[in-house]
């Protein structure tokens, strides 16, 4: 059985359909990219994985190691292990970022009956992680995303998925706003993080990415359904041939 | 949308848990208000005739008002006419009050406080804690009144003062809010029964935190205090007040007055948790507070700082002011004020800037969620004479939901053409993008909501004693931002 297994997914935002039959399956320690152009559903499919209300789920079933993800509240399938770095980052003034992960890594330890991490243990944590992400320490005393770049930004949802160690996470459009070298140093980050015990979905509009992040499997979706799926290069000849390439070939299935 | 609506909800239906009764034989007068009443509890009190005449004249300037219909009507709160004849003006425990020691105190009321989480038995109180308790009418308790006497301190219950210290009350008493101040102070100067009072001597610094807990008990009884603390030449005092009131369905009406006077070189820092019954979810019942506090800088280089945390009360009318007359003084005003279901806030401050090289600061927090309505209400005034004076203004509102209103009134007068003038406003909603990225890290949506709500409020927050900040954000129900950061 897959970690994440999609069958038939309908989606609907503002009565407008948006994922029309949708199949994905991703087992435990694979890496999956989704590709697509803009308005082909990519980030509506993140944000129905990240259980965001506000996209109605007409037809389908979602599992996350065997449970029915449709059923599960955001926090639910956060602390289920789920994780979303996300396109746009949001601010929370007034409150230190270190605090706000803390609180986070304590909710979900709480989920699974382990003790709290208190703050002496919890700082060497942060620490090391910051390193990792070539971040300066000094943005975890910072409110959360206010005043950061957007390279600090999305260097920062990579560091809280390093905190958190999720099973599966979903990096949204990362790539997007990134200079090459904090596209470099994500990517790093990212790749460390990769274990037989986590799986991995990157969505993105770029092959660039991919160039340091190489998948094992690459998917196009084109108008709400995947319409090609195959290994890394995949990527490389969508750069080369265009969506539109992708688009006019026969659907054929996702690999098991 | 319907994440942002169930937060609401579950913010609305917390219980107030302040709210019980505690059955003890209370000495209440008859309803109504006149003369004989004034008289009555002027004599209750045994109080020196000087007291008697201040209230008697207070109390025909009040009659007075009421006869011209001169009840204020301009804050944005509505609520119905109080029946100023159906209330009760005195409310003792059975008991005497001014007892010698904490054993002599009914033991219902010692639980009581420990219920509110207010131990009165010294050795249970955190050390650097002073507390005098009132409940209805009468101060029940004060601590640590030795300790405090050995730095030279005076902190007893107003009552205690007017006998042990009249000459300090005499002196002090309506100097900064006159019984001619405005109607509800009136009322006040009237038929107040006890309070506290503070006196801090010349060069000394108050050894600890002095705090007073009011507690409203009985039905129908209106609460009427009033506080007097006077800093002398370079003293220095840190006093803080909380209050909480049963559940009722019926309105009660608090009408509060603070004097602070701080004189040469001399500081005070106020702080308040008002956390009164604010009323159920469809508005019925909660106290109305009608509240007029005001300090004077009346020496050079002297400072008043008031913080505020004010999530009860059905209707709250409250300006802590600061009137700078002193060369150099400083005034500050921090506040969070949070209205809930059909809580309605009018609350800000006064600067008065008289002296030259003044200084003030105003920090304002308003939340608002249910169908709260909520008002900032300043005045920043610079006199002809207040060279070089200075006022900077931040003023932030918070809204929950679509049903709740924040509003906004600051007024500013300049007559000197030296001043500088900063003012910051913001409005913002807790939204959906934002509880949702904290959802998705784990946080349940209510914890999301709160700790939106904590950061929005950090810095006023920050100007709490440690005690109080601790309480205050429990209170909007926060996890404390930890030592991390």
């Amino acid at each position: 059985m897959g970690l994440l297994e999609i069958e038939n997914l309908h989606v609907t935002v503002d009565n407008h359909e948006i994922l029309k039959g949708l199949d994905l399956k991703v087992n435990l320690g694979e890496v999956h990219s989704i590709m697509g152009p803009n308005g082909s559903g990519k980030s509506t499919l993140a944000q129905v994985l990240a259980r965001r209300e506000s996209y109605e789920v007409t037809e389908g079933k979602i599992t996350l190691d065997g449970k029915n993800l449709l059923e599960m509240k955001p926090e639910e399938a956060a602390c289920e292990g789920l994780f979303m770095a996300f396109q746009y980052p949001v601010e929370v003034p007034g409150i230190t970022n270190a605090y706000f992960l803390r609180s986070a890594l304590n909710a979900i330890r709480k989920y699974r009956g382990q003790d709290e991490m208190d703050a002496m243990d919890f700082i060497p944590l942060i620490r090391e992680k910051a390193k990792l992400f070539e971040m300066d320490e000094k943005l975890m005393n910072r409110s959360v995303n206010e005043a950061f770049s957007g390279g600090e930004k999305k260097r920062n949802e990579i560091l809280q998925m390093a905190v958190l160690q999720p099973r599966l996470a979903i990096l949204d459009e990362t790539d997007s706003g990134l200079d090459i070298d904090a596209l470099r140093i994500v990517a790093n980050g990212v790749n460390a993080m990769r274990s037989p015990d986590r799986s991995m979905i990157i969505v993105t509009h770029y092959q660039r990415l991919l160039n340091y992040i190489v998948p094992d499997y690459v998917h196009v979706l084109v108008d709400g359904r995947i319409v090609r799926s195959g290994g890394a290069d995949l990527a490389l000849e969508l750069e080369s041939k265009g969506y539109g390439w992708a688009e006019s070939e026969e659907r054929s299935a996702a690999p098991a | 949308m319907s994440s942002s609506v169930t937060a609401i909800r579950e913010l609305a239906e917390r219980e107030y848990k302040w709210g019980f009764v505690t059955d003890i034989e209370a000495e209440s007068i008859p309803k109504g208000l006149s003369e004989d009443v004034i008289r009555l509890i002027s004599a209750k009190k045994h109080e020196p005739e000087f007291m008697l005449e201040w209230r008697l004249k207070a109390y025909r300037h009040w009659a007075s008002l009421q006869q011209a219909d001169a009840e204020p009507k301009w804050a944005n709160i509505k609520y119905p006419p109080i029946n100023y004849q159906d209330i009760v003006y005195y409310s003792a425990p059975q008991k005497k009050p001014g007892l010698k020691s904490l054993d002599e105190v009914d033991p219902e009321i010692l639980r009581t406080y420990e219920k509110l989480g207010i131990p009165l038995e010294e050795r249970k109180r955190l050390a650097g804690v002073a507390v005098d308790a009132v409940f209805d009418s009468v101060s029940v308790a004060t601590t640590f009144k030795e300790k405090l006497a050995e730095a030279g301190v005076i902190f007893c219950s107003f009552s205690e003062a007017v006998q042990k210290h009249p000459d300090l009350v005499q002196k002090y008493l309506g100097s900064v809010v006159p019984y001619t101040d405005n109607f509800f102070a009136s009322l006040n100067a009237a038929v107040f029964s006890d309070g506290s009072f503070v006196y801090v001597p010349k060069g000394v610094r108050c050894p600890m935190e002095l705090s007073t807990y009011f507690r409203i008990n009985a039905a129908e009884t209106g609460q009427f205090e009033r506080t007097l603390i006077v800093a002398d030449e370079g003293a220095y005092v840190s006093y803080l007040e909380g209050c909480t009131a049963p559940i009722r369905d019926q309105n009660q009406l608090h009408a509060a007055v603070v004097e602070l006077i701080a004189l040469d070189d001399a500081q005070i820092k106020y702080s308040t948790v008002q956390n009164w019954y604010p009323g159920d979810k469809e508005g019925r019942g909660g106290i109305y507070n009608f509240v007029t506090k005001r300090g004077k800088c009346a020496g050079v280089n002297s400072k008043i700082s008031w913080t505020q945390v004010e999530t009860g009360s059905a209707i709250t009318w409250k300006y802590p002011s600061c009137i700078l007359q002193g060369d150099n003084s400083v005034g500050e005003f921090y506040s969070v004020a949070l209205t809930n279901n059909y809580q309605q806030a009018d609350t800000g401050t006064k600067m008065i800037h008289i002296g030259k090289n003044t200084r003030s600061t105003i920090v304002s927090k308003g939340i608002s969620a249910g169908h709260g309505q909520n008002t900032y209400r300043g005045g920043v005034k610079i006199l002809k004479g207040a060279t070089a004076a200075r006022n900077y203004t931040q003023c932030d509102s918070l809204l929950i939901g679509d049903k709740c209103g924040a509003h906004t009134f600051p007024y500013i007068e300049v007559r000197n053409s030296t001043a500088r003038m900063e003012h910051e406003a913001s409005t913002s909603k807790i939204g959906d993008d934002q509880l949702f990225y904290l959802r998705q890290r784990g946080l349940k949506t209510e914890d999301a909501v709160s700790m939106i709500v904590n950061g929005f409020c950090k810095r006023v927050f920050r100007e709490l004693p440690m005690e109080f900040a601790v309480e205050a954000q429990k209170l909007l129900s926060v996890s404390l931002e930890g030592s991390v950061g």
